[in-house]
């Protein structure tokens, strides 16, 4: 008896520590959506049926581990096969697993209903950013990791109030209250979009497109992680979404197009190469930087370097047509879908006259759009 | 003139009566000859073991790199190119170097003596697959000095990260997997061919010890499962060097074919790793708790179907690249029904406890840790079945945990088990009982700093395979590298007492456990080179 009570004790403890490491971040996040919800639920559900199981499991076990010790002159008793509890052995756990699969069931087909979307947005994977797209809306950006490269490679410290590599330059926003059906694919290998507080992980596959969706409940901002390998950076394509109410979200959407637009009439007027150089930083710190390095030394052999590359400074269409159309079979990407015409040309033109090539020409927009309209 | 090569099986020797004598005149090469040339299946089990204990540290090191980057937020020892070839090589040696290799030697070591067989079907075959294996994984150790590096993808590769994109160095990689894979044909060949030919008369197959009955279903799934891995990465090669597109979508193949075809693979290969692990310890408990085991037609009946559920849920491992629901519904079922069988196995161990008279020799220490901590990586994998939830689980460090917790504090402890159990057999002396207890408390305390803070920080959202993370992770990743550092040290231990034993210590008698009963106790220890010349009496009280 007084070891029963001991056992129960010991068992209430670890089960109370338990739930106070499960309450305190150490769990899965119960999110923002009904369906992370009903994924949480499940979870401590399965949970808390294998720490019962556990208990009796390893209560036995101690229990006969402490009772029956040969130091202690125990006698073995000399049975051996039961039917009856090995039949009950069998069955018990086969009808908790039944009981557990019901609602799984029912929880995995609401996830698999992506019909009657309000909104589709197309996320592609690439390495190593997220593109979305607002389709049917003309509206569409790249996301990058903000965290400086500097405090990655401990060059200076830590912030440790900017969300160190969970932060990127421009965050998905979404509408609360609305369903939005996520479209997923990836431009060359495969990468996987996780949002934990809403309940998505989803593989983004080349060549094919899978579906989720979400109906976000609460407005914030939600940061998750790239979660399948996908190379040298795998560890820094964080994600962001910024759910915003409804309202907010279509001033938002309306300031996007108009931008897009301006950008568009940009690319018609010849540009400086001051203007192009600042603008060329910019997007080759955000975009270029994690291969081919921020002073352009590259990582041979996969990434060549681009300070001093002599073929690249020589044939000027070669290295446009590279920026554009990628290199099949290496790590080279496309950009003509990433980037926009003003983009490009100013990241080639940055490429052509920083750390000391000098090329001294430039790269108009104006070109490269000619280029993507043939 | 004495022969060069190992003696040959004749008629006269499987009729002379006394083990050994019949061989004085065939003096073995000497030296390095001795072990190229040989064909008797303790030394080659001896081999295979060294072999794997040699990969076991291999792999460890790179493991200790990966945890040491891990230690704190930031980049500080290595840049995410090198760490990506750690963790792919980590996986890789620790899976095909060392944990198959070590069950292999053991199965040539204890196989025959279990059985009362002379030795194994195939000596030669045997002498062959063993000398593959030092082939195949110095090709895949020399990658890590090729331009481009050592593979970076991860353990299981997949395309079109692996193929498009991989370094130059992934065709070595193939062809050293290629040969790895030969061995383990060969081997499995040769282990079903012993048990089903040269079981001692009057051993039925249900009289079976459960270890061989585990590396007969297990030699089976290698058989099954080793040529598809073997497909698969020929059409790797095909994609990488001859222009096919088995799995670029570009030219019209599938990234996810290959997932489908490495995790059929891939999953009974987790099983290749574990079964042998039940045998061992089903041997053990009942030893050391002197009380036969409670069930033993139902763990062989459970071990076979956990074998064939093996081949029906493979898709668990891709709950999130897209699957139709019919089959998430599927494999989520068939995962989840895994867990009865499982469940026997266990509860049968517990039962075999349950009014014994239980001692705690090392092997034991090691058999109820293996017990308790299996379990814990089973209820993860329940967790995991659970498709919904997979979700937010998968790729996740609640994954790291779940099969470390089934690989370590299982399949390797099980090992290790099974090492301090047969030393006696094997060397003729007991291990240090004191450096044995000390090598079983550092690992276990070390193993689980090491991954049960992984559960944690894989629910409060931290992805698989990053070489630095976000800092709301940086605690659990501090404990986990100090476990790390604490088991892979105390790992020494091992090695010492191993060391130890084989230059001495307390001498053991033929049945050196008190209530052990398999046939391998009815030799002296150490067991001479050549045992059971003539077939034993093989008497059925054992089951």
């Amino acid at each position: 008896m007084r070891t029963l009570l001991v056992w129960l004790a010991g068992g209430g403890l670890f089960a109370g520590s338990l739930q106070t490491a499960l309450a305190n971040g150490w769990n899965m996040p119960v999110g923002v959506t009904e369906l992370s919800g009903d994924i949480y639920s499940l979870h401590m559900i399965i949970f808390w049926i294998c720490v019962a199981i556990g208990v009796v499991v390893f209560g036995v076990m101690f229990y006969s581990l402490f009772r029956y010790r040969h130091s202690k002159g125990a006698k073995a008793a000399n049975f051996h096969e039961h039917t009856l509890v090995e039949v009950v052995w069998t069955a018990i756990p086969l009808l908790i697993l039944i009981g557990m699969a019901v609602p799984a069931t029912a929880t995995l087909k609401k996830m698999y209903d992506a019909s009657d979307a309000d909104l589709d947005v197309m996320v592609t994977g690439q390495q190593w950013r997220w593109r979305y797209e607002y389709l049917g809306e003309d509206v569409a950006m790249t996301s990058n990791l903000a965290t400086p490269r500097t405090q990655i490679r401990g060059e200076e410290p830590i912030d440790e109030s900017a969300n160190y590599l969970l932060e990127v330059d421009e965050p998905l926003v979404l509408p609360v209250g609305q369903k939005v059906r996520f479209l997923f694919t990836s431009d060359d290998v495969i990468h996987s979009w996780w949002v934990p507080d809403l309940a998505i992980k989803q593989d983004t596959v080349p060549g094919f497109i899978n579906e989720n969706w979400v109906r976000i409940e609460e407005p914030g901002i939600y940061r998750g992680q790239c979660a399948e390998l996908c190379g040298v950076d795998h560890a820094f394509m964080p994600i962001v979404v910024h759910a915003m109410e409804e309202e907010e979200f279509e001033t938002w959407l309306a300031d996007r197009r108009e931008a897009a637009e301006q950008e568009a009439m940009g690319i018609d007027r010849e540009w400086e190469m001051d203007e192009l150089m600042t603008r060329g930083e910019e997007v080759y710190n955000a975009v270029c930087v994690s291969c081919h390095q921020q002073d352009g030394s590259g990582n041979e052999p996969a990434f060549p370097a681009l300070a001093g590359n002599q073929e690249m400074l020589d044939d000027r269409d070669w290295h446009i047509d590279t920026v554009v159309n990628g290199v099949s079979g290496a790590a080279m990407p496309a950009f003509s879908n990433t980037l926009n015409p003003v983009e490009i040309a100013a990241v080639i033109t940055y490429e052509r006259n920083a750390w000391g090539n000098d090329s001294g020409d430039t790269v108009q927009p104006s070109e490269i759009a000619e280029l993507l309209s043939d | 003139m004495a022969p060069k090569v190992p003696p040959q099986p004749t008629l006269e020797q499987s009729t002379t009566a006394a083990a050994g004598h019949g061989h004085a005149h065939e003096a073995p090469p000497k030296g390095l000859m001795r072990w190229l040339l040989t064909t008797n299946h303790k030394e080659i089990g001896t081999l295979y073991l060294i072999f794997s204990l040699t990969m076991f540290f291999v792999g460890g090191i790179f493991a200790m790199v990966v945890r040491a980057e891990l230690f704190q937020p930031g980049l500080q020892l290595v840049q995410p190119e090198f760490f990506n070839q750690m963790t792919t090589m980590h996986g890789l040696i620790m899976v095909f170097a060392a944990v198959m290799p070590a069950f292999t030697g053991l199965a040539n070591w204890m196989i025959p003596l279990q059985i009362g067989a002379p030795d194994m079907a195939l000596p030669r075959l045997n002498n062959f697959s063993f000398w593959l294996l030092p082939v195949a994984f110095t090709l895949l150790l020399s990658t890590l000095f090729m331009p481009g590096g050592a593979p970076n993808f991860g353990w299981t590769f997949y395309a079109p990260l692996s193929t498009t994109y991989g370094p130059p160095s992934t065709t070595f990689f193939i062809l050293s997997l290629h040969i790895a894979g030969i061995s383990s044909i060969l081997g499995a060949i040769n282990i079903i061919a012993t048990i089903l030919n040269m079981r001692a008369p009057g051993m039925r197959m249900m009289d079976m010890p459960l270890f061989v009955w585990t590396w007969l279903i297990t030699a089976f799934l290698l058989i099954a499962v080793m040529p598809v891995l073997a497909g698969v990465i020929t059409m790797m090669l095909m994609d990488i060097n001859f222009g096919t597109s088995f799995f670029d979508a570009a030219g019209g193949g599938d990234p996810v074919l290959f997932q489908h075809l490495f995790w059929f693979f891939g999953h009974p290969e987790v099983y290749i790793m574990i079964l042998p692990a039940f045998g061992i310890v089903s041997a053990i408990i009942p030893t050391f708790a002197r009380k036969r085991l409670f069930g033993y037609a139902s763990m062989v009946y459970a071990t076979a179907a956990i074998a064939i559920l093996s081949f029906l849920v493979w898709a668990h491992h891709m709950f999130v690249v897209g699957l139709p629901l019919v089959a998430e519904l599927f494999f989520m079922y068939c995962t989840m029904l895994i867990a009865v069988p499982t469940g026997v196995k266990v509860f049968n161990w517990i039962t075999t406890l349950f009014r014994g008279s239980i001692s705690f020799e090392p092997p034991m220490l090691f058999a109820l840790a293996f017990v308790v901590l299996f379990t814990i990586g089973g209820f993860s994998g329940l967790m995991l079945a659970i498709a919904p939830a997979d979700f937010q689980y998968h790729d996740t460090y609640f994954v790291v945990a779940h099969f470390h917790y089934v690989l370590v504090p299982g399949a390797v402890f099980a090992i290790m088990a099974g090492v301090y159990y047969w030393l006696p057999k094997w060397t003729g002396h007991y291990p240090n009982e004191r450096l044995a207890q000390w090598h079983f408390w550092l690992s276990v305390i070390g193993v689980n700093l090491t991954f049960f803070p992984m559960h944690f920080s894989g629910l409060a959202g931290m992805p698989r395979r990053i070489p630095d993370y976000a800092l709301q992770f940086a605690d659990f990743n501090l404990v986990a590298s100090l476990g790390a550092f604490m088991f892979g040290a105390s790992q020494l231990l091992f090695v010492a007492v191993v060391v130890l034993c084989v230059r001495g210590g307390r001498k053991a008698p033929g049945r050196a456990w008190e209530h052990a009963e398999d046939l391998e106790w009815s030799v002296p220890s150490p067991a001479p080179l050549h045992t059971f010349d003539t077939p034993p009496k093989f008497e059925r009280s054992s089951h």
